[in-house]
């Protein structure tokens, strides 16, 4: 073979007390798709980082077409001719295609702006990749996929040796995967090196030609895509069965706690209903801005409802977060850092701070509190040094655990969970699994928002499919099947508008 | 992680417990540098009983103002109407004592005036949706013009009254009390805000509104209510402190207490506090409150200039910043 393009040897990286990459290797060669496999929380995103040179490495090689690859700055690493794609398009929205695509290297004469210079490579570049844009259009009224387009031909136009494409077809509709493969391959033609990341399985054995599995900060495996079956590489990811991980009791449902009926949003959500026993744990699988995120903060008094009925235990009608807290209902937030726990604050703090049913009185006692957290650090194997430690200074999985606990500690009979393993470490996953299936044992309700269908397969009863603001009808998990939902989630209407 | 590294990591972190007690003992280690470097550069007078309790009644007006300024940037907010508060409030005693009213009745209607403040403060910052800079640097002008206008843009005379003590050197007879009334005031009141801050559900939600306002309303806590309650605590502690300034003045002066909110807002920086809120401390802002005192007296008491006060204390204020800045850097 040819030489190798990019080597990533031994690499560990350490944020405050957590090691988020461990040893990690690596290797890509020039006209080849590596695709990078590995959960949330993996170390994916931080090798990314490490790779585009946001993050840098406490140890570790990284050589460059033979060349030694230490970029301080995502500026540096950009010249070096390696781009990132990220989730997010890194775009300026009211700028025309042929701005964006030299943006922060624009070509000048004589201190302005070459035009001509920029129309010429611009279209070089796009006609490279066999596509033809309006290089005056701006970038926002571009669907998502042309948006896509524009920074890869921004790459191109860069003169790219490595792109790394960070999930890139999670909001794209299967009809656009397509142009983006054609497009992958054309690069692949060029001689570019190419990382995929993704967790599609299906679409990483169409279009990669090896793969790496990340699993707690390791490459733990690689080879070709072409010799190992899809459950092999799942079995890999998670480091043991499927069935050890999601650990899944009988469970017996009981009263309906939970009714929701034609519920519609101000925003994306549409007549959604569905009922919700005691006992019971239900999935709804749905992607980014599908509209499952407003389901969950409507029913918890978060976002304004604008028809239709909502009934939790008695209760009917809307009411406020604290209500909701006061009626025995709790919400855990996607958005762990952003909404969901008060990072700077003690875990002390974060655990006592809802207006429970127990927890109405105006005074509270600090040794009462310490003895209470206690209890629950100890009870939900929370790794802390003491009550009194900030939030942030703990890992995804451990915040994680403090944010149940906070439902918990308030005695709570419906759990609405919103992404509950998002971006926390296999050992966190496993535990939180095991929790939520003895919680529906002792008959509280649990709703699970995922993104990650493994996950709900694993741990629901009965899973409904969120697309565009509708809300399917949930069946039971033993009626579903992966392909269908998928379909459903993605394929039903065009493009997720933005 | 393998068990060596995790014991490892164990031993590099410090105590949590310990590290907060650290943090909180770092002004107080700045604040006895900083007198301790005057007292070797002042004369002699510097550290005599009579110029240390100068020094505390100097810090009386300030601190009680820094109270509620330690609640509100606890908050995540900022308050830069105090000043003007402190004004009104001395014009609105004036009138009080002017027309009759008896001492005890006037000071009842400056902790008023100052709540009323407050709270029109609090209703504009959570009704109007805008961010409090705005609105605080909006009613600093509107408060100050109306102490001008109420006073006719000139002091106001008022008639001696006991008032007139809280913040006096004491008298001879008087001596039993060791410090006078007025800061008698400000330590029941900087430990009834220690009591608020780490013993009330009040505090806790004070903190969680500074530290992540979707995360405290999605917790349940009453995010408005607490704002109103904080804006109004400062405004009602602005009140006190306009008292105060009343009894050294013995006059109403609308002109008074210009730029007493930027003092105030240094003191809570300097003691630990962040104006991006979810950190502060009683204990810290009152030390806060005591350096920039310190700093005054010293650079007075050795002759140096008003401009060299204000570049010292300028200095510190950025000092104590940017050390904050560097511990959290290494907790992280």
């Amino acid at each position: 073979m040819t030489e190798l393009r990019l080597k990533v040897e031994d690499v560990r990286v350490r944020f405050g007390g957590t090691l988020a990459l461990d040893g990690v290797d690596l290797a890509v060669y020039p006209g080849e798709v590596l695709a990078l496999i590995g959960e949330n929380g993996a170390g994916k995103s931080t090798l990314m980082k490490v790779l585009s040179g946001a993050v840098r490495p406490q140890t570790g090689t990284m050589l460059l077409d033979g060349k030694p690859y230490a970029p301080q700055n995502p500026k540096e690493a950009r010249a070096s001719g390696v781009a990132m794609i990220y989730q997010e398009l890194a775009l300026a929205p009211s700028l025309t295609v042929r701005e964006n695509i030299f943006l922060g290297m624009e070509p000048t004469k004589n201190f302005l702006l070459d035009k001509k210079q920029m129309t010429a490579r611009a279209t070089t570049a796009l006609l490279e990749l066999g596509q033809n844009v309006d290089l005056d259009r701006k970038v926002n009224t571009l669907s998502i996929s042309d948006q896509q387009l524009v920074e890869i031909a921004r790459a191109s136009a860069a003169s790219a040796r490595v792109l790394i494409l960070d999930e890139p077809t999670s909001s794209i509709t299967s009809k656009d995967v397509e142009k983006l493969f054609t497009l992958i391959r054309k690069l692949k033609e060029q001689g570019q090196a190419v990382i995929y990341i993704s967790h599609f399985l299906e679409e990483l054995k169409e279009i990669a030609d090896r793969f790496v599995v990340l699993r707690d900060g390791k490459s733990v495996a690689s080879g070709m895509m072409k010799d190992v079956s899809k459950d092999d590489i799942v079995a890999k990811m998670i480091g043991r069965s499927l069935e050890s991980l999601y650990p899944r009791s009988e469970h017996k449902a009981g009263d309906t706690i939970l009714n929701v009926d034609n519920l519609t949003g101000f925003t994306k959500l549409k007549n959604a209903s569905f009922t919700l026993r005691r006992g019971e744990v239900m999935g709804i699988f749905g992607l980014v801005g599908s509209g499952r995120t407003e389901l969950l903060r409507a029913i918890f008094g978060l976002d304004q409802v604008q028809s239709g009925e909502l009934k939790v235990a008695l209760y009917q009608g809307k009411f406020s977060p604290a209500q909701r807290w006061q009626q025995g209902i709790g919400m855990v937030s996607e958005d762990r850092k952003g909404e969901g726990l008060l990072v700077s604050l003690s875990i002390a703090q974060n655990l006592v701070l809802p207006v429970g049913l127990k927890e109405t009185a105006h005074f509270l006692d600090p040794a009462k509190v310490t003895a209470t957290t206690k209890r629950w650090i100890e009870s939900l194997a929370i790794r802390c040094q003491a009550p009194e430690q900030k939030i942030g200074d703990l890992s995804g999985g451990n915040q994680q655990k403090v944010a149940l606990a906070r439902l918990l500690n308030n005695g709570v009979d419906v759990l609405l969970l919103d992404e509950p393993t998002r971006g926390i470490d296999v050992g966190s996953k496993r535990q939180i699994y095991e929790l939520i299936d003895k919680l529906a044992l002792e008959s509280k309700a649990v709703l699970i928002i995922s993104s990650y269908l493994p996950e709900l397969l694993g741990t629901c009863d009965r899973i409904a499919v969120m697309s565009k603001g509708k809300l399917s009808r949930a069946k039971d998990v033993a009626d579903v099947n992966e392909h269908d939902v998928m379909t459903e989630a993605i394929e039903v209407d065009a493009e997720v508008t933005k | 992680m393998t068990e060596a590294s995790k014991e490892k990591e164990m031993k590099q972190t410090i105590d949590p417990k310990l590290m907060a007690t650290l943090n909180k003992l770092t002004p107080l280690f700045a604040l006895i540098v900083v007198f301790i470097i005057f007292s070797l550069m002042a004369p002699q007078s510097f550290t005599s009983i009579r110029n240390l309790e100068l020094i505390i009644r100097q810090t009386t007006i300030v601190g009680i103002t820094a109270l509620g300024m330690t609640l509100v940037i606890i908050s995540g907010g900022i308050d830069l109407s105090v000043g003007s508060i402190v004004a009104l409030v001395t014009v609105a005693i004036a009138w009080l004592l002017d027309h009759g009213t008896s001492p005890l009745l006037a000071a009842g209607g400056a902790l008023l005036v100052g709540s009323l403040c407050g709270l029109l403060n609090g209703t504009l910052i959570t009704r109007l949706k805008l961010v409090p800079f705005i609105i605080t640097l909006g009613t600093l002008l509107i408060f100050r013009g109306l102490a001008k206008g109420a006073a006719g843009e000139q002091k106001i005379d008022a008639p001696l009254s006991w008032l007139n003590e809280l913040l006096a050197a004491l008298k001879p007879d008087h001596v039993w009390m060791i410090v006078p009334p007025g800061v008698w005031v400000l330590i029941v009141l900087a430990l009834l805000v220690t009591l608020i801050l780490n013993y009330t559900r009040f505090g806790l939600h004070t903190f969680a509104v500074g530290a992540n306002e979707h995360a405290a309303r999605l917790c349940g806590v009453p995010v408005e209510q607490t704002k109103l309650a904080i804006y109004t605590l400062s405004g009602l502690f602005a009140g006190v402190a306009g008292l105060m300034q009343f009894a050294r003045l013995t006059v109403g002066d609308p002109t008074v207490a210009a730029g007493l909110e930027l003092d105030a807002i240094a003191a809570v920086v300097i003691g630990g506090g962040s104006l991006a809120g979810g950190e502060g401390s009683v204990l810290g802002t009152m030390i806060g409150a005591l350096i920039m005192t310190v700093i005054r007296s010293g650079c007075t008491q050795m002759g140096l200039s008003n401009w060299v006060q204000e570049m010292v204390t300028g200095v510190i204020i950025i000092g104590a910043v940017v050390l904050d800045r560097l511990r959290h850097r290494r907790a992280s």
